[in-house]
């Protein structure tokens, strides 16, 4: 079995973006970049399905430019056996990314795709449901547990009331929620090894995929800031206030 | 052209959710109907109830009980034709459901909708909410899922649409199969529509602790919550969860104790009436969006707070 698992390069998690002195988009300038951490999940799910003897390859897949081979190298650190590269200079939005992944997984023909709920860039959380959908394929959003059964999986999805259990036919698009494992760290002769492994360039436009701008930014501010309250001495002067001030108690 | 909206439910009643994303396509200007996929008729009852609705489109079979996401398209493609916008709010409903009817039409979806400014023109966090974009919609189409939090919620009583009947056809390739529902039972209030809300974090230290928070919950009837921090340390589950990738919340009254007030939990809560930080850690940044800090020792504090309550 083969799974492919697309991935997006993001700042890092840790680091707070502001939006750029003009407002018209976020300030990314000196601003430390890693794998998405969906995607991080996402990749060492696969890695521990290859490990459990239930896959042979793990294919990872990313979206744009030079830089984005710094994950891929990281992804191939972690385990995966090689990777893709579909090259373009300018950011795609979910749906061409879903339409991009379409061509990638018609090449590849995964049995699985394995892939972050969301992004921690946009907050977008489409493109695995578009994908599947464009395929026509099943899919199983919001994972805590993936189980391969023969011909299927079987996933548990995080949900607003509690945990729902799917089970989809193979080949289905799973997307990762956070605690469905906790990724490993790449070891150093593993990162050695990685830069051996092989990445395929493909050009965007050979994939016969045109990104359109269909919605447009137009402006980045910083949310409103609130008010920054008092501190009250103690549990009685807390009641209180939320009694006689905010009155948002009886 | 009209908008359609996604009614969310569990079969028995609608999410108020569905109320607050009503609202939002109020501000559109034009006419509102609703889709309900359900195996329950007495839900669609309950819709056509709702504030300003002309049509509920009601599609009632007994494998809508659990909503596939894969059914659901199929149901929105039918009529899909007729309207020019389609709303859900953004529960982990809504996110599942949307973008996949949204790529079958061939449209580029709109995530976490916070104002609508025209109906071209959109506010939305990104970034964890650490950013607000402005986005400017090029298509004739468009899918939106709505952040309840930001907007009110109409009557679920004063309205009385049209129900429509729709044939339920087969078509479904049952690619997937609904297994099973683990969900948590509680007598309290649900999260996203108490109006109080009493969260712990990290500071919690374990899930026993997690009780101390009970107590005063059941006094002030209100829904427990809990940071990232908490859930991924295995002190409260998973659908306790508030912060951008949780649960947005919007309380007259939200308690954080022992939260240190991450940007990304920040972004669920912050929209709250009244807010309390309660943690020992005086630099805590929770205290910045805090109308009432109290420093101390949560373990103090919990015990005292539910006996003046």
């Amino acid at each position: 079995m083969k799974i492919l698992v697309p991935i997006k390069r993001v700042n890092d998690y840790n680091v707070k973006v502001r939006p750029n002195q003009s407002n018209t988009d976020v300030d990314l300038s000196n601003v430390k970049m890693a794998v998405n951490p969906f995607c991080e999940i996402a990749i060492e799910e696969a890695i521990r399905i290859k490990e459990s003897g239930n896959a042979e390859e793990v294919v990872v897949v990313t979206v744009g430019d030079e830089k984005h081979q710094e994950q891929l190298r990281t992804a191939l650190a972690l385990g995966a056996d090689r990777a893709i590269h579909v090259k373009t200079e300018n950011p795609l939005q979910p749906l061409d990314v879903a339409k991009v992944l379409v061509k990638v997984f018609e090449k590849e023909s995964p049995e699985l795709v394995l892939m972050g709920k969301q992004g921690i860039d946009g907050d977008h959380n489409q493109t695995g449901q578009m994908l599947a959908a464009m395929l026509g394929l099943p899919q199983a959003t919001f994972a805590s547990k993936v189980e391969l059964q023969s011909g299927s999986v079987e996933v548990t999805r995080e949900i607003d009331g509690g945990l729902e259990t799917l089970k989809a036919e193979l080949p289905a698009v799973v997307t990762t929620d956070l605690r469905l494992n906790e990724p490993r760290y790449a070891s150093l002769p593993n990162i050695m090894k990685a830069k051996r492994k092989p990445i395929d360039e493909l050009d965007l436009a050979a994939l016969g995929v045109s990104p359109e701008n269909r919605v447009e930014l137009v402006a980045v501010e910083s949310p409103a800031e609130r008010q920054e309250g008092i501190k009250v001495e103690s549990v009685d002067e807390l009641v209180e206030k939320l009694k006689n001030e905010a009155k948002v108690i009886e | 052209m009209k908008t359609l909206v996604l009614v969310e439910h569990d079969n028995a009643e609608v999410a108020a959710a569905t109320l607050s994303t009503v609202k939002a396509a109020s501000s559109l200007g034009q006419g509102i109907d609703l889709l309900v996929t359900t195996n329950s008729q007495d839900v669609v009852q309950k819709a056509s109830k709702i504030e300003g609705v002309s049509k509920v489109l009601s599609f009632v079979d007994d494998r809508f009980g659990n909503e596939i996401a894969e059914d659901v398209a199929e149901c929105v493609l039918q009529v899909a034709n007729d309207y020019n916008f389609f709303l859900a709010s953004s529960s982990t409903t809504g996110k599942n459901n949307l973008p996949r009817f949204a790529a079958l039409l061939d449209i580029q979806q709109i995530s976490e909708v916070i104002e609508i400014i025209d109906n071209t023109t959109f506010k939305k966090p990104i970034y964890a909410g650490a950013c607000i974009a402005t986005v400017k919609t090029n298509q004739d189409k468009n899918v939106l899922s709505i952040r309840t939090t930001a907007f009110d919620k109409v009557s679920a009583e004063s309205g009385n649409a049209e129900i429509v009947e729709m044939p339920v056809t087969d078509t479904s390739s049952k690619k997937s199969a609904f297994v099973k529902n683990e969900l948590t039972e509680s007598d309290r209030p649900e999260l996203t529509s108490a109006d109080i809300v009493i969260s712990g974090g990290r500071g919690m230290q374990d899930a026993d602790n997690f009780k101390l928070l009970d107590g005063i919950a059941n006094k002030l009837n209100a829904a427990v919550g809990a940071s990232r921090a908490a859930v991924d340390s295995g002190f409260a589950p998973n659908d306790y969860q508030v912060g951008q990738t949780g649960k947005s919340v919007a309380p007259n009254l939200y308690i954080a104790v022992g939260i240190s007030g991450a940007i990304q939990h920040l972004a669920g809560m912050k929209d709250s009436k009244t807010i309390v930080a309660i943690n020992k850690d005086e630099e805590a940044p929770i205290f910045k969006v805090a109308d009432y800090g109290l420093v101390g020792d949560l373990f103090e504090v919990l015990p005292e707070l539910e006996s003046k309550l």
